[in-house]
């Protein structure tokens, strides 16, 4: 008797304590939600319902032409293909490059190869903003600013975070395929093509949607670089949409939205990767 | 190097190889620019005329005489002393909240991961709209409680609070870190924990802290070196404005360099700012000593 009395208590504790649970994540999911909601429903409003009083909630019905009518207001397809450029060529450049400096990091010995590595992880710590100047300067003695060669050219010269984290994956890897291959004769070329490049495809694919994601966001380094506005990508446009214009918050969060929902879908699709990419690098050592 | 015997060299060949594109990134991209730097920040350079010798003065003279410079380094770091904290509390919360597998949790996971994708001028022009005064979402609410809000970012006392207080909406991406790190916690520890007697309060402050203590140092370190770099989010919503209250470090050193052609001035704040987070990254790194514990390690004491 007096044991299930106490089993009641402690399953009715648990009731309640996960009731408060599930309270506090729906009150941090609405916080999470509104400015989302928000987002979509201005984005929805005539421009004359945007500040009415009392508040309109939800648009009814809905202006879906804001749309059309944001979209063609700049050149919003152009910047979409540049963007989209800029961003094929980081992911390959990225890709390629990293998983190259990775396996070496990873699996050859050479003298001065620790040194290196140390060098290569401190840059890890150094902002952007550092070097932004001196960098603008040498692409622009070659001739290159307004091009998008200065925002894909380092691309092929891998990034630090990268190159860690695919070198954490090659150690993972045990080394038996490479050394019967290396008996078989292969050369390094054969090797990374044939035998890492496969087994290295889910680390791989991490670093290509990130380096996506960073490209398609990537706001600072286009602004210095990019001055006709027939080269904008669609941040920047983004960006000047918001600065030129009397401010229409309805087109605003309609370009918004659109300009966002290409990174959004790509969440949605590589979920796993994004959350292990970025416990990668912070929990393992 | 005639102890190295040939398939040695062949394999140090062979790295040296796959390393080279970092290799020349390095010295083309990184070290050559920043000795580069050093050397225009001893200028007065507009780019279009030939750079002139000013020794120090960048340093000595112009810097600390500068107002705005000053003004940059204050909201900088009032910015870091607050959004840091907040961020690694808000982050361990929200990880904590979603750390148990239960019914629809990988919904709530997504849910608070998803803004985190957003970042850049998407997300600073969402809040720009939520704080906006007459239209925003954020005063509308207040307005429903009879408060009527103030004007956040047009407000020179507001701005950035308003810009520390909006950061939350990326608090997804430390979540995750969070939730890596606490499920790289043995359930034993719990167990032994919960036989001993110690109550969840006990067990939190003595188990799961002191066991997350690396994930929380490599928040840290990535949350200052960060927050020093903010850019996108005040160049897009406030310029800077209203009266330089939301001037950051980065944006002025832009201002600076893009808008007033001050290469050598704006390359003497890039050094500046090098030092700074240099600096701060060692204090953090040699701290670690102190307080985080790795659970490999085996003290004397």
């Amino acid at each position: 008797m007096d044991n299930d009395r106490s089993d009641l208590h402690i399953m009715r504790l648990r009731g309640r304590r996960l009731a408060l649970r599930y309270l506090l994540l729906l009150g941090a999911a609405v916080l999470f939600l509104a400015p989302l909601y928000w987002m979509i429903a201005s984005s929805l409003k005539p421009e004359y319902d945007v500040f009415a009083r009392p508040p309109i909630w939800w648009p009814s019905p809905p202006r879906w032409q804001n749309y059309v009518e944001a979209l063609t207001k700049l050149p919003f397809q152009r910047y979409a293909i540049n963007t989209l450029i800029i961003a094929v060529f980081s992911v390959v450049g990225y890709t390629l490059s990293c998983t190259v400096v990775a396996y070496g990091f990873a699996r050859l010995r050479a003298p001065g190869k620790d040194t290196l590595f140390v060098l290569m992880l401190a840059t890890l710590m150094l902002p952007y903003p550092v070097v932004m100047i001196p960098q603008y300067v040498i692409f622009s003695e070659l001739d290159l600013v307004n091009t998008f060669w200065p925002l894909i050219l380092p691309a092929f010269l891998g990034s630090p975070f990268y190159i860690f984290l695919l070198r954490q994956f090659f150690l993972q890897i045990p080394p038996d395929l490479e050394d019967a291959a290396h008996i078989d004769g292969a050369n390094l070329v054969q090797i990374l093509w044939y035998i890492m490049l496969p087994l290295a495809r889910p680390a791989m694919a991490t670093v290509a949607i990130f380096s996506f994601q960073f490209a398609w966001n990537d706001f600072l380094a286009p602004l210095i670089y990019l001055q006709d506005q027939s080269k904008y990508t669609l941040m920047l446009g983004l960006s000047f949409f918001r600065s030129s214009f009397q401010v229409n918050w309805a087109y605003l969060m309609a370009a918004s939205l659109t300009v966002a929902l290409p990174v959004i879908i790509l969440f949605f699709i590589a979920q796993r990767e994004f959350i292990e990419g970025i416990t990668l690098g912070g929990v393992k050592q | 190097m005639s102890h190295m015997t040939r398939a040695h060299r062949r394999e140090a060949l062979a790295f040296y190889l796959c390393i080279s594109p970092w290799l020349i990134g390095f010295i083309f991209l990184t070290v050559g620019p920043m000795l580069y730097s050093l050397y225009i920040s001893f200028t007065r350079w507009d780019l279009l005329t030939d750079p002139v010798w000013v020794g120090l003065r960048n340093y000595t003279v112009k810097m600390p005489g500068d107002e705005r410079f000053w003004q940059s380094l204050k909201v900088t770091i009032l910015y870091t002393l607050a959004y840091v904290p907040l961020e690694l509390i808000g982050g361990l919360a929200l990880a904590l909240l979603v750390q148990r597998r239960i019914r629809g949790i990988r919904l709530f996971r997504t849910l608070f991961y998803l803004p985190s994708v957003l970042a850049g001028v998407a997300f600073a022009v969402v809040w720009l709209w939520m704080l906006d005064p007459r239209g925003g979402l954020v005063n509308l609410i207040l307005a429903q409680f009879g408060i009527v809000g103030p004007r956040w970012l047009l407000d020179p006392d507001w701005a950035l609070p308003a810009l520390v207080m909006m950061s939350f909406w990326g608090w997804g991406r430390v979540m995750v870190i969070y939730l890596a790190g606490l499920q790289a916690i043995p359930g034993e520890l719990y167990e032994a924990a919960a036989i001993d007697g110690a109550s969840s309060w006990t067990r939190f402050w003595r188990v799961t802290i002191p066991l997350l203590t690396p994930t929380i140092f490599f928040n840290l370190i990535l949350s200052i070196i960060s927050t020093f770099q903010s850019f996108t989010n005040a160049f897009v919503a406030t310029n800077g404005g209203p009266l330089d209250s939301t001037l950051f470090y980065v944006l002025y050193l832009y201002k600076q360099a893009f808008e007033f052609r001050a290469m050598g001035y704006a390359s003497a704040l890039a050094w500046v700012l090098f030092v700074i987070i240099l600096v701060l990254t060692l204090v953090v790194l040699r701290s670690q000593r102190f307080w985080v514990f790795y659970a490999g390690e085996r003290s004397d004491g």
